[in-house]
């Protein structure tokens, strides 16, 4: 023990106070101006917008045409300064969703939607009640009834179901989009599977066949083949044999994103460790059930992102079955663009404004879903 | 390394019977290759039903590829294993008979991850064997008991520490109902504590006269628990022993030098 001691004898100066760490100045701070080059980006970025927002607020709210009261059609969108003409929009909407399918049949289209709701909705939903009937229900009868709905004639052949015929050449707009993505979806994942599967075959003809079918598609791009599908391949059938054009479209892109979606799944079996594989062995499990419950479950899960890419990117070339004369949404949009009772300024970017948000919920909405699913099926280390 | 089993019980080997004449597995004369490399050279053993073997040997030396030659994971090309009365070919209905008789524990525990623990123990047991998908589940409990991780029934493999994971791998082969165990290094990847965990639990199987072989560098299991303890090097078995006999006065210098280096 010292007994030496302090005691202070005059007050210290006050200190500063602390620099906030809560609130919206500090948050402003910390975000957006944390050192001289950020604060410059920051300025440069509220200035664009400033810019930009405006604009885009009176081009699609401000100086847009909602309404079209006095029926003047493209009068009403006719002058300087307008905004979207979504009054034409609105007028050709129904085009937009069913194409040329004729309007007093457009409640069999409905009804499609709604089933394929229905049906579907049990599907997506995880823990969802009867899960096993919805999807016989979605995957056998749907399909069927679907068929029936659209092009008419009598249901599997039952006198009196008799539905007004409907050619596939009138089908069209978003109802031909969403159709030919679903078959694509529904088709080319199982399909991509088997290829994939096939091509890991240690048989040599399986094997060589999946190779060659893979590296044979993945090689031309999709306009070729629908390309081929409507031009070149009625050149081949013997004369009368005349499928559909628009079969034909869809079998194409279903192969097509088949050979995709096989080396997508590729990628997941490959990252498979060779101890599951060894395990199953042990226990006994025989190689196709190894792979339908150990191996398949995981490695799809594993390349969930890579196959909704697959997805998405096969709903937006939907698009490209316009060049070979189907009315799909964006060629509608654009059929209707040269409508003249509406000829605007802004009719044809109001039209492709509209496809182009249609084609983003669609797209967002798989995206979404999907991020949803991973987390969900996500079972490795999460305490 | 030492020769003390560090588990909480004495290991009794007077419940650990060996039958005198039924054999559970035959090698004769059997030889493997990876290409040009000769892993296995004219291995010959024999395994009395309730033997535990426990199979040693400096790495590399082909102990490993031994045991999974026994449920076929590793094709050998000379010779013949016979398991449980059933000659291995490439006749794949043989190789599943043989692997529904035979479990099999691994290093790495390969443990079914996108599956719940109960879900691992019960899948083999409704999709081999189709028991009743209650059945399963009760007796998946009854090892998982065993065991004693009942409450981890419903977790994921990723959610358990190693050596719990690994007694789940356990209680997985046991659901099988096999008439022997082959495990492959089971404590090479735990930490020490864990080890003891999943000690316990080989010994209770031991002692309950499981047919057992182990490739382990636990040599205090071998002395305390195993009947017969041989040695591998270079794809040979150089020699075997009881284990006093084994650990006390080892005959081959490739032996003595192994236990110098791996026991303190």
């Amino acid at each position: 023990m010292s007994d030496l001691t302090f005691v202070r004898s005059d007050m210290q100066p006050a200190l500063p106070p602390p620099v906030r760490t809560t609130g919206a100045i500090a948050w402003t701070r910390k975000n957006l101006f944390p050192s001289v080059s950020n604060g410059v980006w920051t300025i440069v970025a509220i200035l664009f917008l400033l810019w930009l927002v405006p604009r885009l607020y009176g081009f699609l709210i401000g100086d847009a045409i909602f309404t079209d009261p006095e029926g003047l059609r493209g009068e009403a969108c006719r002058f300087e300064g307008v905004g979207a003409c979504w009054a034409y929009v609105a007028a050709r909407f129904n085009f937009f969703i069913y194409g040329f399918f004729p309007l007093g049949e457009v409640w069999r289209v409905n009804i499609m939607f709604i089933l394929g709701i229905i049906f579907l909705a049990p599907l997506l939903i995880p823990k969802a009640p009867l899960q096993k009937t919805a999807a016989l229900m979605f995957f056998v009868v749907y399909p069927i009834v679907s068929y029936w709905l659209m092009a008419g004639g009598e249901f599997l052949g039952i006198p009196g179901t008799a539905l007004r015929t409907v050619p596939t050449n009138q089908w069209g707009g978003l109802t031909l989009t969403l159709i030919i993505s679903m078959i694509g979806i529904i088709v080319s994942m199982p399909l991509g599977i088997l290829l994939a599967l096939g091509r890991q075959s240690k048989l040599p003809i399986i094997k060589w066949f999946c190779v060659a079918f893979i590296e044979l598609w993945r090689a031309v791009p999709l306009i070729t083949v629908l390309f081929m599908a409507s031009v070149m391949f009625p050149l081949f059938m013997p004369q009368g044999v005349n499928p559909d054009t628009l079969l034909r479209a869809i079998v194409g892109i279903c192969l097509f994103q088949a050979a995709y979606m096989a080396e997508v799944v590729r990628g997941g079996l490959q990252a498979m460790p060779r101890g599951q594989y060894e395990a199953a062995s042990a226990l006994g499990l025989s190689k196709p059930k190894t792979m339908g419950l150990i191996i398949l479950p995981q490695a799809l899960k594993h390349v969930i992102p890579g196959i909704v890419n697959n997805f998405i990117a096969l709903f937006k070339d939907t698009s490209l079955v316009s060049i070979i004369g189907v009315f799909e949404l964006l060629n509608t949009v654009r059929a209707a663009a040269r409508d003249l009772d509406w000829s605007s300024p802004t009719q044809a970017v109001t039209g492709y404004i509209f496809a182009g948000f249609v084609f983003w919920i669609f797209c967002f909405g798989m995206s979404r879903y999907s991020i949803y699913m991973e987390n969900r099926l996500h079972t490795g280390h999460k305490r | 390394m030492s020769l003390e089993l560090d588990i909480d019980h004495t290991p009794d080997r007077s419940k650990m019977t060996v039958s005198q004449t039924d054999i559970a597995i035959e090698i004769r004369s059997m030889n493997k290759w990876y290409g040009d490399f000769h892993v296995l050279r004219d291995i010959d053993l024999k395994v009395m039903r309730g033997e535990r073997i426990v199979i040693a040997g400096p790495s590399g030396s082909g102990k490993s590829t031994l045991i999974r030659c026994i449920n076929r994971l590793e094709e050998h090309q000379d010779g013949d294993i016979i398991v449980d009365g059933i000659e291995l070919t490439s006749d794949l209905k043989r190789i599943d008979e043989v692997r529904r008789e035979v479990g099999m524990v691994f290093q790495h525990f390969n443990l079914f991850p996108h599956l719940t623990i109960l879900q691992n123990l019960t899948l083999a047991p409704i999709w081999v064997r189709g028991v009743p998908k209650a059945e399963a589940e009760e007796t998946a409990m009854k090892y998982l008991e065993r065991v004693k991780i009942p409450e981890q029934a419903n977790k994921f493999p990723g959610q358990l520490s190693g050596g719990q994971q690994q007694r789940v791998a356990i209680a997985r082969s046991l659901c099988m109902n096999p008439k022997i165990m082959l495990f492959d290094e089971p404590t090479s990847a735990l930490d020490p504590e864990m080890i003891k965990e999943v000690l316990e639990v080989m010994v209770q199987l031991a002692e309950d006269g499981m047919t057992m072989l182990c490739v382990t560098h636990e040599m205090g299991f071998a002395r305390q628990v195993a009947n017969r303890v041989i040695f591998m090097d270079q794809g040979q078995i150089i020699e075997q022993n009881e284990p006093e006999a084994f650990f006390s006065n080892p005959q081959h210098e490739r032996t003595k030098l192994f236990l110098s280096q791996i026991l303190h």
